[in-house]
């Protein structure tokens, strides 16, 4: 049994209301179709349900969320995952800017590209081990005081394009990085990342993540494990010691 | 009205699209688009810009004015005759919409600059250079009477309201447009004053803007510097003002206005091949004063396309479409699904590098390329 | 003559503590101290720059101010009572260094910067990119292009040769004579490992900093010194100075005791003669001179280099910086009247010339209003103590702060304001092969690379609080300074308005 509620000129706090109402009711999944830009989709929900969003999801989707998985069968917004705790986002399209803010936990896997300033400051404690996985490419200050998690980027849908823009990883102290391809530009890497070949102490982390795209993604997991990438790493913990006077 | 040497921060929606053929439509769907995005803007600003709408007064200039009194209008009205050639003057329609106040009296006025009026003493200006005179004058001296747009066959619209509210004060399905902009503001204050609505217009060049430009103080200093007088409390004025400096009066090729506004950084310019870098050097060199520092995104129109732009560092978002020979412009893609539901292309615009919708020669290919 | 002026201060030597290691004894350069069985001090003699007590190992030297009181007088200062005594004694004027000491206001004080909240963000300055590039010279108002045959925009001007500097931080002209060899070498060194600029003064570019010359600024001053063709093909600019700040409208002397063998090679005199510096340079009594001038020297630089001009900012700074640039400067170099010097009468050094930031405030103000800021650079300094210093002259108008006393300060002066003794104990400023030798380039070099270093990474903070990531947003932008307890015609000269408007 599904819910489905129809989102055509429907104002967002009313959309919620409905999506935590049924769930409350008992629904664990839901479908919602003619979404257009309402924002704060899978906000606010601690239950394990399964929302299907059908069109342009908007701002802050699932942003400290705690639980759900979300589906989206067309683009993201600015804002996805925003502080997330845990759950899982899939999205087949493409992302806006700003996805995995501070992000805790839980996984967003997305098909298509992500904008400027991916997986700012994600951070992983104990058991807590963010991930994101990018179909596509990513935009400028990807993983920009990355302090922990796994973020992985394929390019795989325009190899002439550079899988990540400038400053990627400045500021990283924590967790890796991981882009499809033999090399990347050193003028896109921030002066805190060293890069080097992924070798097979990686593939414990990375194959999951590749097996879990590729199955959610309908593609062959097995190419994707043969990919050559390169593994970005913070060189230091403490990047900025050498900054102050005392 | 607003005290006009305050500067009023705020944040803001913004929407345009351009049919690059010249085909019109009615003020209905730039509405619609902006009103998807209703949660960017508090109900303290909202403006339209329209290209292609005056055509019975085509080669005059459009001065839409708004006045605190009738005083102040018959000062301004004074004015106007005795610098040009005043072809027509009516009130601008509007319908009353209930959260709708306190609006100013709204006229609009369609001028010729007489030829004698270009000469003064020995020195030659151009009718623009005149135009901008006037509308200078009037901003910064005429208490009580602002210019919201001053092009040829365009219009700015524009008030305190939600941008929805706006459209259906002025009657926006009753005009007819090829390339339409819209704004809904987040400021930070209320100051009620319909001035400090954008976009803001200056001859045909009109700036709609989401964001905050951390260098106004030296933007408006260097324009100030030009003649340029930036008393709308507002910082996106100098936005267009700086166009109108850059493109109208310097000639300088679009490449390098937007390199000016937007400029590469060093370490990418000192990457760049030699003699793309020596452009670059000397933009930045001689225009520094004119970099736009802070988060922005802006459309900027004219008569024959818009321009897409964001800051250096992308601190706020824009989404481009096309859709055959129309090209959409946003802060959110939702606004531009709301009048186009399924486009051909759509992106992400880049940080610094500006997305240009150029007017099509008649006869060109609709495929053309979107810069 | 017994002199009725007491020691300024007081050496103490904690004898209990003291190894008689005599360290304190060699080094000091002011002969203050002998051993006779134990270190014993002349204190009339010592100036206070403690060099003893720094390296003394033990930690037994207490310098203090001499608490002698004399009669307090709010009128007749001990200082004027001293000065009076000094002059009864010698007949002479009374010579000072380093810049004007007195408790004039400094607006530097009076000011605030701006920072961001909410509705425009902070930048980070440590992650994302932050520019403090600068480049020093002319530059016209517009540009102008062409199309190239790929029809694409090509410049069709070309632009005035320009100094590029990876922070808008200059050192001050210091010339070989006034500070030793080892000085100039530490600042050369340390201006290339910076990207920016040392400044020769006007005693010529000695061989050994040949190989800094993209690095460095020549000075062609009123004496002439050193200005041979090879010099002035070395350099990244030439500067024309006609004044500074510490002793506007007064020539200078290097009295022939001091032109030892290396300094006449570089200065192009014989050894032992007085170098004479005169007031006014003899082709210049006029602005067209001037203008004739810098003609010449770009000339015989065949247009490669900058030409700017240094003046001490005076009275009527706004209109001579204006006739400045319209006699074809490429940087105007705006010396306050805090600036430093080796050497000045001290009448001069405290009563004459403006303060920097009104200086700058004024000069930018009518460039602009004239059409003409393009044109020059503005270079200012003259008491630059700090990077909110740098950041607040920036914020008024300066395209690049100029630092001399910091600069030395950071290789070890300590303003004891005795350069024109020769007896500098820091080996700065003198030219005493045993005092020189004590202050090694590489070591001085890495302490000024350090000032600078974190003088930009503060000036890169002050950005990113700004919501700029480019210091050519920050000049001449007033609008981020806010004053307290300024009066509103001083508001109105700074361009600033007072602190909660």
């Amino acid at each position: 049994m599904t819910t489905e509620i129809c989102a055509q000129q429907m104002d967002y706090r009313e959309l919620n209301a409905k999506v935590r109402a049924a769930v409350a009711g008992g629904e664990r999944e839901l479908v919602l179709s003619q979404v257009n830009g309402q924002r704060y989709l899978g906000v606010g929900l601690t239950q394990p349900v399964k929302l299907s969003i059908h069109g342009v999801a908007g701002n802050d989707l699932a942003a400290f969320m705690d639980g759900p998985t979300l589906e989206i069968w067309g683009n993201a917004q600015d804002g996805v995952g925003n502080t997330m705790n845990s759950g899982r986002v899939v999205i087949h399209g493409s992302a806006g800017d700003v996805l995995g803010y501070g992000m805790r936990g839980g996984r967003i896997l997305v098909r298509g590209d992500v904008g400027y300033r991916v997986g700012i400051h994600m951070k992983s404690f104990k058991r807590q081990v963010p991930t994101i996985v990018v179909g596509g490419s990513a935009g400028d200050f990807l993983g920009e005081y990355m302090a922990g998690g796994v973020l992985v980027v394929l390019n795989l849908w325009k190899e002439e394009k550079e899988p990540v823009g400038r400053w990627t990883g400045t500021g990283m102290h924590g967790g890796a990085i991981y882009l499809r391809g033999g090399s990347v530009s050193p003028d896109r890497l921030g002066r805190e990342v060293l890069a080097a070949p992924a070798g097979e102490e990686d593939q414990p982390v990375l194959f999951p993540l590749l097996d879990d795209f590729a199955t959610t993604f309908g593609l062959e997991a097995e190419e994707l494990r043969r990919q050559p990438f390169q593994r970005l790493t913070p060189t230091s913990h403490r990047p900025y010691g050498n900054l102050y006077a005392y | 009205m607003w005290k006009k040497d305050e500067r009023i921060p705020s944040g803001c929606a913004i929407s345009g699209f351009i049919n690059r053929c010249g085909r019109k439509e009615s003020g209905e769907a730039i509405l619609r688009s902006i009103a998807a995005m209703h949660e960017r803007s508090n109900g303290l600003g909202g403006g339209f810009a329209v290209y292609g709408c005056y055509p019975e007064y085509a080669a005059c200039y459009a001065f839409h004015l708004m006045f605190e009194s009738e005083a102040a209008r018959d000062r301004v009205e004074e004015f106007l005759r005795r610098s040009f050639v005043v072809q027509g003057a009516e009130p601008i329609p509007t319908r009353s919409v209930a959260s709708i106040t306190d609006q100013p009296l709204l006229w609009r006025y369609f001028l010729e600059v007489r030829p004698e009026s270009l000469t003064v003493g020995n020195t030659f200006l151009t009718e623009e250079d005149f135009v901008v005179a006037a509308v200078m004058e009037i901003n910064a001296h005429f208490d009580g009477a602002y210019v919201a747009s001053s092009g040829k066959n365009m219009g700015v619209f524009k008030g305190v309201g939600y941008p929805e509210e706006i459209g259906r004060f002025y009657r926006l399905e009753e005009y007819q447009g090829y390339l339409w902009t819209a704004h809904g503001r987040f400021p930070t204050n209320t100051p009620g004053w319909w001035g400090g609505a954008h976009p803001f217009a200056l001859l045909d060049w009109s700036v709609v803007h989401n964001g905050e430009i951390s260098s106004y103080g030296i933007n408006k200093r260097y324009l100030e510097g030009h003649g340029y007088l930036c008393r709308l409390g507002t910082d996106t004025e100098v936005i267009a003002y700086l166009f109108d400096l850059f493109q109208r009066r310097h000639g300088l090729p679009l490449s390098a206005t937007c390199l000016a506004l937007a400029a590469p950084f060093w370490s990418e310019i000192d990457r760049l091949p030699p003699e793309e870098a020596t452009i670059a050097r000397a933009v930045r060199m001689v225009y520094g004063s004119g970099l736009l520092n802070g988060p922005f995104s802006i459309i900027v129109a004219n008569r024959s396309g818009m321009i897409g732009l964001n800051d250096r560092i992308k601190l706020r978002p824009m989404v481009v479409a096309e859709r055959g020979e129309t090209v959409y412009m946003a802060s959110e893609e939702a606004a531009i699904r709301e009048i186009c539901p399924s486009v051909d292309r759509l992106w992400y615009a880049r940080g610094g590098e500006p997305v240009v919708a150029a007017m099509m020669p008649l006869g060109a290919e609709a495929e053309a390329e979107v810069a | 003559m017994t002199s009725l002026v007491l020691p300024e201060f007081l050496h103490r030597v904690d004898h209990q503590r003291c190894r008689r290691c005599k360290r304190c004894v060699m080094s000091c350069g002011f002969g203050a101290l002998q051993f006779l069985e134990r270190v014993v001090a002349d204190h009339a003699k010592c100036v206070g720059c403690h060099r003893c007590a720094t390296f003394c190992p033990e930690g037994a030297i207490t310098i203090e101010r001499n608490p002698t009181a004399l009669r307090y007088n709010a009128h007749w200062s001990e200082e004027h009572r001293k000065a009076i005594w000094r002059q009864a004694e010698s007949g002479g004027m009374l010579l000072s260094a380093m810049g004007n000491d007195k408790p004039y206001p400094s607006y530097f004080d009076h000011l605030l910067l701006d920072a961001c909240q909410v509705t425009n963000p902070s930048i980070d300055p440590l992650r994302e990119p932050m520019e403090l590039r600068t480049y020093l010279g002319s530059k016209p108002e517009r540009l102008e292009f062409g199309a190239g045959p790929d029809g694409k925009p090509r410049l069709t001007v070309e632009l005035a040769p320009q100094v590029q500097l990876e922070t808008p931080l200059v050192f001050s002209a210091m010339s070989f004579g006034s500070i030793s060899l080892n000085a100039q070498k530490a600042l050369a060194m340390a201006a290339e490992k910076c990207g920016i600029t040392m400044n020769t003064g006007e005693g010529g570019l000695h061989k050994d900093l040949y190989p800094y010359s993209r690095h460095v600024v020549i000075q062609v001053a009123s004496g002439r010194f050193g200005v041979s063709p090879e010099y002035l093909q070395q350099g990244a600019a030439v500067e024309i100075k006609i004044g500074q700040g510490a002793k506007p409208g007064i020539g200078g002397h290097l009295p022939g005791e001091k032109v030892p063998h290396e300094i006449s090679e570089t200065r192009m005199v014989p050894v032992g003669t007085d170098c004479l510096s005169p007031a006014p340079h003899h082709d210049i009594y006029s602005i067209e001179d001037l203008a004739q001038l810098i003609g010449a020297l770009k000339e015989a630089t065949r247009y490669e280099k900058p030409v700017g001009v240094k003046i001490a900012a005076v009275h009527n700074v706004a209109a001579i910086a204006s006739g400045i640039v319209r006699a074809g400067a490429d940087f105007i170099f705006l010396d306050g009247f805090r600036g430093g010097t080796g050497a000045a009468p001290t009448v001069i050094r405290d009563h004459v010339g403006l303060p920097i930031e009104l200086a700058v405030a004024a000069v930018d103000d009518r460039l602009r209003r004239e059409g003409i800021r393009n044109r020059a650079s503005l270079v200012v300094a003259g008491g630059i103590r700090s990077s909110a210093d740098v950041a607040k002259a920036v914020a008024l108008g300066a395209d690049v702060c100029a630092i001399g006393t910091a600069a030395l300060v950071a290789m070890g002066c300590h303003l004891c304001q005795k350069c024109y003794t020769g007896n500098c104990s820091w080996g700065i400023a003198t030219q005493r092969s045993e005092l020189v030798r004590r202050l090694e380039p590489d070591v001085a070099a890495e302490r000024l690379v350090n000032l600078v270093r974190a003088w930009s990474l503060e000036l890169k903070e002050i950005l990113g609080a700004l919501g700029l990531n480019a210091i050519e947003s920050l000049r001449g932008s007033r609008e981020r300074l806010r004053a307290v307890g300024l009066d509103q015609t001083t508001l109105d000269i700074l361009g600033v308005k007072p602190a909660g408007r």
